[in-house]
């Protein structure tokens, strides 16, 4: 585990927790980021309003500012390693997008949030989708060697 | 000032992705990669993200209210229904296949990434196609 990083990790994951703490006791919202992503695309089965949209882009506004005032502190901006091939980007995409949306929940929504309140819900998705990606990992990296 | 909240409470998420390392797809990737150079950091970032939130989230169940709107929009629902499964296994495969879930996707976009960008827009058809399934989904009554 030569690429552990804990102590990073625990402040960073603090720093999550905090900012999905102030944002619940500030504005009474859920800080799950497919929930906040997918209420500005007008969906069918959402009815979000035009104001309801200004905070959720705010917040997105926020998320990706993070990073760039962070070169100004020593975090090189860096552009991430996605996979080579294109149609894996999209269908990935595509994945996360229909999953997160049926699941009502990623990472953040299901992961922390959910967690966080026991929810039983939250548990089980949090379960299924680690599983689903370790088993999908083991197979795209050791069984068919990406 | 709930936009601003908001942009505030984004910008401290967007730290700490930043600052955890989850940000960076081989990271997130390695934590799920058990078979191969494990990285434990995910599970302490969410350790670290669940025990601030417990106490703060109960710590909000206390007071009431939040400072800035009329009412706590606590999640309601507890069933464990097909959708949730199903929606779960969907989402796994997607982020095991990129090491991208939707918050680091949308921060990445800094970068500027061509293939992030193509990333979060594949994300939100996928997110109005799974609002299409929904919506047909309860049109046609529960399927068991």
């Amino acid at each position: 585990m030569n690429n552990f990083t804990p102590i990073a990790a625990a402040v960073g994951g603090a720093l999550i927790g905090l900012a999905t703490v102030l944002l619940m006791m500030l504005t009474g919202r859920v800080a799950g980021i497919s929930g906040i992503f997918g209420g500005l695309l007008s969906l069918p089965s959402s009815d979000t309003t035009q104001s309801d949209k200004i905070w959720r882009i705010a917040f997105i506004a926020g998320l990706i500012l993070a990073p760039l005032t962070g070169t100004f502190v020593g975090h090189a901006l860096a552009e991430p390693q996605l996979p080579a091939s294109w149609p894996v980007v999209v269908v990935a995409g595509l994945l996360v997008g229909i999953g997160t949306r049926i699941g009502s929940g990623c990472t953040s929504g299901h992961g922390v949030c959910g967690i966080a309140r026991l929810s039983p819900r939250s548990i089980v998705a949090t379960m299924i989708f680690m599983a689903a990606a370790i088993v999908t990992v083991a197979l795209t990296h050791h069984v068919f060697g990406a | 000032m709930i936009a601003l909240a908001a942009l505030l409470c984004g910008f401290i998420f967007g730290w700490g992705l930043l600052i955890s390392g989850m940000m960076n797809p081989t990271k997130v990737l390695g934590f799920l990669d058990i078979f191969g150079a494990w990285d434990a950091s995910l599970a302490v970032v969410m350790a670290g993200a669940l025990a601030v939130t417990s106490i703060g989230f109960a710590w909000a169940k206390q007071r009431g209210t939040p400072l800035l709107a009329p009412r706590f929009q606590w999640p309601t629902r507890s069933d464990i229904d097909r959708p949730l499964v199903a929606g779960a296994l969907t989402f796994g495969v997607g982020w095991g296949l990129a090491g991208l879930c939707p918050g680091p996707a949308l921060e990445n976009l800094a970068s500027l990434s061509p293939r992030v960008i193509i990333f979060v827009i594949a994300m939100a058809i996928g997110m109005m196609v799974g609002g299409l399934l929904q919506k047909r989904a309860i049109a046609e009554g529960p399927a068991y």
